[in-house]
This record gives C-alpha cells, sequence and structure tokens, in this order.
C-alpha cells in the first residue's frame, strides 16, 4: 500500500515537470514579448533602455534552463511569481479566481450525479423497452454537442428570452452558477449516464441477485441495497476524474458565461501574453486533477477490501 | 450470423451518411456562387428569409453558405489530426513494444506523462501561445493526443511479439523493418481504426472549442466554433448566428458518433 502511494507520488511529480516544462519552452519560444506588454500604459514610448533593463529585472535574458530552473525553486517555496497584467502574485491571482471555479465544479457535479444516477439506473432496469432508448439517445446528442454552445443556448433562452437568469455574472453566487453548472451537468451525466447504466446491468446478472431474489426481497429493495451500492464502486472513479478536470476551470463554459473562475483567467493571461500566470494555471490544473485522481485510486483501495492486498497494480 | 447482418447493416447506412456528408463538405463549395468572404454592410445581421436561409451576419455574409464551406475545414481538420495522432502513436506503440528494455522504458513514460492529466488544458496553452491557427490548432490537439495510440498498439505489439510467425519471419532474416511492417502493423489496425473513429467526432467538438475562445482558425475563416464567437457577440440581437452553427457540430459529430460506434461494433475483437 505505501508502495502503491509511493510509486504514485514519483509518478506525480515526473509529470508536472515534464508538463510544466512544455509550458516554459512554449512561453520561451512564443512569438510576442511579454516586456513590451508589461510596460505598455496608454500611449507612451518607452525606450529600449528601459525594456532592457525591466528584461534584465525579471530575470528574462537568462539562459532557458536557468529561467526554468529558478521559476522551479520559487514553485517549490509556494511562489509562483508575478502576474505581468495583474502587477501582482500569480497565487494571489489565481486566489481569486478558485471560488468561482471551486463553486462551478462542486454544483456541477451535484447536479450531475443528480440527473445521471436515476437515469442510469432506470435506463438498466428498462434495458431495451422504450424509456431505455429515450434515455439514450438524449445521451447520444449530449455526448456529440459542444459544451459552450448548450451554454449559448441556455444563455438565450434563460438569459434573455424568460429573464430568469443573469446575462452576464461577475459575482460568484449560487444563484448565478446554477446556469453554468446546469450546462457542465448535462454534458457529463450524458457520458456518465451510460457507465452507470454499465455498471448497473453488469451487476444486475450476478449470482447474489438471484440468491436475494430468491430469498423474496422486494426488486426494489435488491436493486438499492444490493446492486447499487456494488455498483458505485467502479463509478467513483469517473467521478472523481471529473472532479479533477472541471477544478481546472472550464475555459470554454466560464467564458460563454462571463464566470469569473481559472479557466476565464487561463484564456486571459494568454491573451495578455501574461506567461507567469499561465505557467501556474497549468501547474494548478495538472496537480489538481493527478492527486484527486490518486486520492480516489488511494481511496478505492481502502473501500473494496478484496484490492488491499495489492497484488496487481 | 443474423446478429452479424445487422451489425453490417448499421454500418453501411451510417457508412452511407458519412459519405453524403463528406460530399457535401467537398462539392458544396463548389457549388455554390455566393461570396463568403466580401462584406456588404447593407444586408447586416438579417434574419433567416428565402435568400439568406440561416440569415446573414455582422458583415452581411450569408451564414449558409459559410456553414457549407466551414464543413470542409472542420471535417479536413478532424481527419487530419486523427491521422496524424494516430499515425505518431502507432509508430511509437510498435517501436516500443518491439524492440523492449529502454527504448520502450523511455517512450512509454513519456506516454504516462501525456496520459495522467487533462490534455486539452495543454493544448489550449500550446495553441494559445503559439498563436491562434489553424495549423497550430492541429499540431497543440496532436501533441497531446497521440499517447493514447501508443498505449494501445504497444500492448498489442507485446501480445503478437512472441508468436511463431514473428520467430519464423525472424530466423528467415527478415529485417526489423520488414517484420514490424508486415507481421506486427497489421495486427494492431483493427484496433487503432476503431480509436481513430471514436476520436473523429471528438476532434470536432475540440477543434470548435479551440477556435470559440480564439485559439484556432481566425477570421475571417468560415470556421463554425469562431462562427459561434461571433454569434455570442450578437446573442441577443441575431440568435441564428449561434443557432445554425452550433446544429451543424452537433449532426456532423452525431454521424461521426453513430458510425463509428457501428464501427467498434464490427470490428472490435473483443466484442467478437
Amino acid at each position: 500500500m505505501v508502495v502503491r502511494i509511493g510509486k504514485r507520488l514519483v509518478q506525480l511529480l515526473i509529470t508536472l515537470l515534464g508538463v510544466t516544462f512544455i509550458t516554459f519552452s512554449l512561453t520561451y519560444m512564443a512569438p510576442g514579448d511579454p516586456v513590451a506588454m508589461l510596460l505598455e500604459t496608454g500611449d507612451t514610448i518607452i525606450s529600449q533602455d528601459v525594456v532592457e533593463q525591466t528584461r534584465h529585472e525579471l530575470g528574462l535574458d537568462r539562459p532557458f534552463l536557468v529561467q526554468y530552473g529558478s521559476w522551479l525553486g520559487h514553485a517549490l517555496t509556494g511562489d509562483l511569481g508575478m502576474s505581468y497584467s495583474a502587477k501582482k502574485p500569480v497565487v494571489d491571482k489565481m486566489a481569486e479566481a478558485f471560488p468561482g471555479t471551486l463553486l462551478l465544479a462542486t454544483t456541477s457535479i451535484v447536479l450531475m450525479l443528480l440527473i445521471a444516477i436515476p437515469a442510469g439506473v432506470m435506463a438498466a432496469v428498462y434495458c431495451n423497452r422504450w424509456l431505455d432508448y429515450i434515455l439514450r439517445a438524449v445521451s447520444f446528442i449530449g455526448i456529440s454537442m459542444p459544451t459552450f454552445w448548450l451554454g449559448l443556448v441556455l444563455l438565450y433562452v434563460f438569459g434573455y428570452k424568460l429573464g430568469m437568469a443573469p446575462i452576464a455574472t461577475a459575482t460568484v453566487s449560487l444563484a448565478n452558477v446554477m446556469l453554468p453548472a446546469i450546462t457542465m451537468a448535462f454534458t457529463l451525466a450524458s457520458k456518465y449516464m451510460r457507465q452507470v447504466r454499465l455498471v448497473v446491468l453488469e451487476e444486475m446478472n450476478k449470482e447474489y441477485v438471484i440468491g436475494a431474489r430468491a430469498r423474496g426481497m422486494t426488486e426494489r429493495a435488491i436493486l438499492w441495497r444490493h446492486i447499487f451500492p456494488n455498483a458505485c464502486l467502479p463509478l467513483i472513479t469517473i467521478l472523481g476524474l471529473s472532479f479533477g478536470w472541471l477544478l481546472g476551470g472550464v475555459a470554454v463554459v466560464e467564458m460563454v458565461f462571463a464566470w469569473p473562475g481559472l479557466g476565464k483567467m487561463a484564456v486571459q493571461a494568454i491573451t495578455m501574453r501574461d506567461y507567469p500566470l499561465l505557467q501556474g494555471f497549468v501547474l494548478w490544473a495538472a496537480l489538481a486533477y493527478m492527486s484527486i485522481n490518486m486520492l480516489i485510486d488511494v481511496s478505492y483501495s481502502l473501500l473494496d477490501p478484496r484490492l488491499r492486498k495489492g497484488g496487481h497494480s | 450470423m443474423k446478429i452479424m447482418n445487422e451489425k453490417k447493416r448499421y454500418f453501411i447506412t451510417y457508412s452511407v451518411l458519412l459519405g453524403v456528408m463528406i460530399l457535401i463538405a467537398l462539392i458544396g463549395p463548389l457549388c455554390m456562387s455566393t461570396d463568403i468572404y466580401t462584406s456588404d454592410l447593407g444586408r447586416a445581421l438579417q434574419a433567416p428569409s428565402a435568400d439568406h436561409w440561416f440569415g446573414t451576419d455582422k458583415l452581411g455574409r450569408d451564414v449558409f453558405a459559410r456553414i457549407i464551406h466551414g464543413m470542409q475545414l472542420s471535417l479536413g481538420m478532424s481527419f487530419s489530426i486523427v491521422s496524424l495522432m494516430a499515425m505518431t502513436g502507432t509508430l511509437v506503440g510498435v517501436v516500443a513494444g518491439f524492440y523492449g528494455g529502454k527504448v520502450e522504458m523511455v517512450l512509454m513514460r513519456l506516454c504516462d506523462i501525456m496520459i495522467s492529466f487533462p490534455g486539452i488544458i495543454l493544448a489550449i496553452a500550446i495553441a494559445g501561445v503559439m498563436g491562434g491557427s489553424i495549423g497550430n490548432a492541429i499540431l497543440a490537439l496532436t501533441l497531446v493526443g497521440w499517447a493514447k495510440y501508443a498505449r494501445i498498439v504497444r500492448s498489442l505489439v507485446l501480445k503478437v511479439r512472441g508468436e511463431d510467425y514473428v520467430t519464423a519471419a525472424r530466423l528467415s532474416g527478415a529485417s526489423p523493418f520488414v517484420i514490424m511492417r508486415r507481421h506486427i502493423l497489421p495486427n494492431t489496425l483493427p484496433l487503432v481504426f476503431v480509436t481513430a473513429g471514436m476520436d473523429l467526432g471528438t476532434m470536432i467538438l475540440e477543434v470548435a472549442g479551440l477556435s470559440f475562445l480564439g485559439f484556432g482558425a481566425q477570421p475571417p475563416t468560415p470556421e463554425w466554433g469562431r462562427m459561434l464567437n461571433e454569434g455570442r457577440q450578437y446573442l441577443q440581437m441575431a440568435p441564428w448566428l449561434m443557432v445554425f452553427p452550433g446544429v451543424a457540430i452537433l449532426l456532423v459529430v452525431t454521424v461521426f458518433n453513430l458510425w463509428s460506434d457501428s464501427l467498434r461494433d464490427i470490428l472490435d475483437p473483443k466484442q467478437t
């Protein structure tokens, strides 16, 4: 068990190194000068001397590997540098955008479960009957549709036509998060429902179900007391992956609703050539996704005694 | 036998649908005389009518014509990305699986890195930092997507590497290249095709997403994601700018997904 966690930790560190290295080389080779972007204030023309001096102060005239090494060293102490555009530490800028993304992620996951679990279980119970066909058709459309387009349609209908939701959400609140969260939840639920249906169908064919039926249990009790808890286990992994992914901020959806989260922040960081901010964002997104994945993996073996001895990996 | 026929029938039906779609993408733009680039502000933001089936955009360009032109672009980009990913991944997978040892270890660690975190984040960073363009979007999505193919192919190669016919080929003096190409590669292709088929629809969605964010096709290119971005700005005044490109994406991706599901049903060895 300890060995397994250790292995996962090493894997996590290697991946983070790789990912930040890729992003760092990208921003190093990228066209456009962040220093010019940083100094730009209105129409004032900046002399070449000032540009050179700022570049020196920021350490941007050093060799590539030295720059990466220094960034890495600081990152280990929790210092991700200064954001060029906001002129404050990257960590502070990300902390401002985080509540938005966290609220959106949590609400989306809760709504997704509220849709996907009943739908998936129903589809399995009514397998190959009309209810199953309808649910599967809806989920098929859900996965074939761009999430941001669904967002635009919902924004048009509920924002403009019915006036039930705000059109541009500047503040993070439970009322404002509903529309973007429903958008995310529908797309996620379309994928998740298929999994729920499959796992429940698989469990329904196991022998303990016949046993329970023979003992005279009601179908309802068999479904919710026996089949469902067993089906939950494999579903937790996918749930964790979705949540980890959402914590990186879903840029397209945040852009549609002007939702102040990490995804929107990242898009702005790119357009403003604010590379330290982008760098911090990529590090966070990879770290969040992988740590949650790892946590799930560990809790998995705690929840399921069969996996505790851990023969396979 | 009867089940097999039914599967084949689905596959043929969806292949025909897919063929029709590709035909429209290839021939459609040629059949239209409408100019999709010249602006005519006198006709800007007109609602759908007999003259302009899907209305006109902010520069007075016909949305229907732009969507038909955009289809070629979306399908073309998706096919390019998927073939690039599949080719790179297959090459890496075959080499890693065949040679084993250090080569395999290095290549597979690289795959682990690429697979273990959400690729779209890196794709946004790559395409965005390099500057929004069609080429950069293709490159970005290929870079984050090839590893999946490498893993699948490697595991298949490991299975066939020890087969008698590979040993026989080796003993009869076949070069490693010939063994890989003639004896190993063909075994991996069915699953590569199934995976690639499933990715076609996904890539259309991701390309549209990148362009929607401004990190893909640039104006005046009639790319669907880009058109949705413009539609978003006129959501209240001209909702048709948002409706039709989205429906186009939905229809094309649905056909791709139906087709790839039916392809998987007839090709996937696990099912039979």
